[in-house]
């Protein structure tokens, strides 16, 4: 049986078609979370997330401001910047230029979250209709994290958890139900 | 390729910087700084920190580069409009009891953010009663800013961000379109004056009841910020006010006792007595 990694922070990217699994995600992960969620999600400029409006009051989510501190809850990049993390465990936004036309961009926070959490870094990449978040699971990888897909054939657009996967072979696929169920066995 | 730097090649650079041409970006967030040097060195494709080192020890026309490349520049007219909602609700209606209103932008980038502000003052009747002091440690986009050309192309957008600020005027008033650009009309600009400043090694220099510093704390560490906000302090009238980027927060600073809010969700505070 597979050893199961202590997990620093779960970080997910969603972009086309990833709204509705991630909100069926969310709702199903164990309360109190045991680690911080990030979540990293392609908008429209100047659009509400729609994200808080779709999850029930049941999980609080928060737009961190810059320098939070970073705690067990559920975070969502804020708009216009992308999110990274501070050694000290605090966030910190950055304005430079978007990356595969994103801002917040997959890749940098997972970047980000690849070289402050190391083999405690766990990355999850869900539907959506580019390859932004390919090279970050990669970088997860790379420094002994973990990196989980939504299985391509589940996904309403297969390209950016099929881009992950051709890019690392050590990328687990898994349904949206894998996925919450491996979640909920980890510490 | 370099894709990650380690905190040690972070420090030799900044340190490098520092000694030689005395920019101090020590307490800068190093995740952020991190991410621009990475992104500097594959840009100019240079294959090692070393090799970086190297060009910044002997080329101070690389080295204005790098600095140009790394502070970061982007900015837009009216951002986030209901900043500037909150501006003209809740801050102009105040200064307008001062004979003379004195403005700080510190971090003005390329103007836009001043050109915007000069627009509410306009329209609030107060721009002739205003001097404006606009400052960045970046001499090129200083430069850029007193020339006041932007491409024609993001007017549309300014529009609209204009619109959702609540302005009701013809935006189109307020510049010219020449080719495929726009100058900002000379008039609104008339009682603007752009300088360089170094908000980590510079001094307080005048007295100011609103002093704009958006999106620029979010490069500097906590140290930093504090620091920074201190120096806004005191260069603060009692009771003048002090606006951050919507995402800066002076919820983790030593300072924020000698401030209260104004607006939360705008990021505006003002100077306690
Ligand atoms: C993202 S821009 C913000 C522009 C504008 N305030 C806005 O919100 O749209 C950040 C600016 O901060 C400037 N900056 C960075 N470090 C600085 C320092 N130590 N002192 C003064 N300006 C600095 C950069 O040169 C850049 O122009």
């Amino acid at each position: 049986m597979q050893v199961l990694p202590s997990i620093g922070m779960v970080a997910i990217g969603g972009s086309a078609g990833s709204l509705p699994v991630l909100v069926q995600l969310l709702n199903s992960l164990h309360q109190p979370l045991k680690w911080p969620v990030v979540i990293i999600l392609h908008r429209l400029k100047n659009v509400q997330s729609e994200l808080h409006n779709l999850l029930s009051a049941k999980i609080p989510i928060t737009e961190p401001v810059d320098k939070e501190p970073v705690e067990s809850r559920v975070y969502l990049a804020p708009q216009n910047y992308h999110l990274l993390i501070e050694e000290d465990r605090t966030f910190s936004l950055d304005y430079s230029e978007p990356l595969h036309f994103s801002r917040p961009s997959i890749d940098v926070s997972f970047f980000s979250a690849a070289a402050i959490y190391r083999r405690h870094a766990l990355g999850i990449l869900l539907s959506g209709a580019n390859k932004d978040g390919a090279a970050g699971i990669q970088r997860i990888i790379s420094h002994g994290g973990t990196g989980i897909v939504q299985q391509p054939d589940t996904a309403l657009f297969s390209n950016m958890p099929q881009a992950a996967l051709d890019l690392s072979p050590q990328v687990q696929a898994m349904t949206i139900d894998g996925i919450t169920g491996y979640l909920n066995q980890l510490r | 390729m370099v894709e990650e730097i380690s905190n040690r090649e972070l420090s030799d650079i900044v340190q490098l910087v520092r000694t030689r041409y005395g920019y101090d970006f020590t307490d800068y967030a190093p995740a952020s700084l991190k991410r621009r040097f990475v992104r500097f060195i594959g840009h100019v494709r240079l294959n090692s920190v070393r090799e970086l080192l190297t060009r910044l020890e002997n080329d101070p026309v690389f080295f204005r580069r790098m600095t140009q490349f790394i502070t970061v520049n982007v900015t837009e007219m009216f951002r986030d409009p209901p900043f500037y909602r909150d501006m003209r609700e809740l801050v102009l209606p105040r200064l307008a009891s001062y004979p003379i209103i004195k403005i700080w932008h510190a971090g003005c980038a390329t103007g836009e953010e001043v050109f915007s502000m000069v627009i509410l003052l306009q329209e609030a009747g107060l721009l002739e009663r205003c001097r404006i002091y606009a400052t960045d440690l970046n001499a090129a986009n200083l430069e850029k800013a007193g020339q006041a050309i932007i491409p024609l192309r993001y007017m549309k957008e300014y529009t609209q961000n204009y619109i959702l600020a609540g302005g009701l005027q013809d935006f189109s008033n307020y510049y010219t379109a020449r080719y495929d650009h726009a100058i900002i009309s000379p008039a609104l600009r008339k009682n603007i004056i752009f300088f360089q400043h170094n908000l980590v090694t510079d001094q307080v220099f005048n007295e100011f009841h609103l002093v704009c510093c958006r999106n620029v704390f979010i490069y500097f560490n906590r140290r930093l910020q504090d620091r920074v906000i201190g120096l806004f302090r005191e260069s603060l009238a009692p009771l003048g006010y002090l606006a951050l980027g919507l995402k800066e927060s002076m919820m983790f600073t030593e300072e924020r006792r000698h401030f209260e809010e104004v607006s939360d969700s705008s990021k505006i505070y003002r100077r306690k007595l």
